[in-house]
């Protein structure tokens, strides 16, 4: 269970996220996507969930149980080579329904000053 | 977008049909984006485990599927033009070892405009629904 405290709190993490060219054309091949120069749209999945998983396994959260309800990205610019992202994680709700436990967690994205993308994932923990 | 003399015209309008394309899961696409993702999730990949937990054979991670639905988007207008995008998991794409599952994707325009459209997106796996309330919001250039 989910420790209470923590809804509507900001965690920010420690370390920036390099972002590689390699990382973007290993992410565009597995995907199929063609355009190599930006990351696609739902790249950012890859520092925000990691770092929602770090917060909420600290956080008493069973990650085992864990499926992914759904998922939106406000992208503001593509995310490129050479960002240094800083994410921050705000746990925007969580509630019980039918027994499952419902969390909602926003991600930031930062380049310095610069909000790159916003993202909102609703992860649902199984009974 | 038709383009007339030099000058743009818009053809996207609300309620428009935007034509399906169709998108191959396979197991070893799986393990390509496991490892372009991070998410070394075991359900995604190992069918001992998979149905270990109940699941009918190795699942589609929800974010490859939205991935697909995200080239879908990109392809109106490139990858940068995608402004937002969402989606809801509702059933999971099952993908049995040496099969290509066939992950088909259409559109249909909600809001038309010269600069800014969303869509609605439809992805069907074996004619069922896998993710429910799927749009994207689309700067046109």
């Amino acid at each position: 269970m989910l420790n209470p405290d923590i809804v509507g709190r900001t965690f920010t993490g420690a370390t920036a996220f390099a972002v590689t060219q390699e990382s973007i054309t290993e992410f565009c091949q597995a995907i199929g996507e063609p355009n190599f120069e930006i990351a696609p749209p739902t790249y950012s999945i890859k520092i925000s969930l990691a770092e929602s998983e770090a917060l909420l396994k600290e956080s008493g959260l069973d990650w085992t149980r864990v499926v992914h309800g759904d998922q939106r990205f406000e992208i503001h610019r593509p995310v490129i080579a050479g960002d240094q992202l800083i994410c921050s994680s705000t746990i925007e709700n969580a509630r019980v329904v039918a027994g499952n436990e419902i969390v909602t967690v926003r991600s930031d994205l930062h380049n310095q000053s610069e909000l790159v993308a916003s993202s909102w994932s609703t992860l649902v923990v199984r009974a | 977008m038709v383009h007339i003399g030099g000058s743009r015209m818009s053809n996207f309008e609300s309620g428009q049909e935007i034509a399906p394309q169709t998108f191959i899961i396979n197991r070893e696409l799986l393990v390509g984006y496991a490892n372009a993702s991070g998410d070394q999730n075991p359900i995604h990949q190992d069918e001992e485990f998979a149905k270990s937990v109940g699941l009918e054979n190795v699942i589609a991670h929800g974010m490859f599927t939205m991935a697909l639905a995200g080239r879908f988007a990109s392809s109106i207008a490139g990858s940068a033009a995608v402004k937002e995008l969402s989606a809801r998991f509702v059933k999971p794409v099952v993908v049995p070892a040496d099969a290509d599952v066939e992950l088909i994707v259409s559109g249909r325009v909600l809001e038309g405009g010269a600069d800014l459209i969303k869509i609605e997106i439809t992805a069907t796996c074996n004619d069922v629904k896998v993710l429910g309330m799927a749009k994207a919001v689309i700067a046109l250039p």
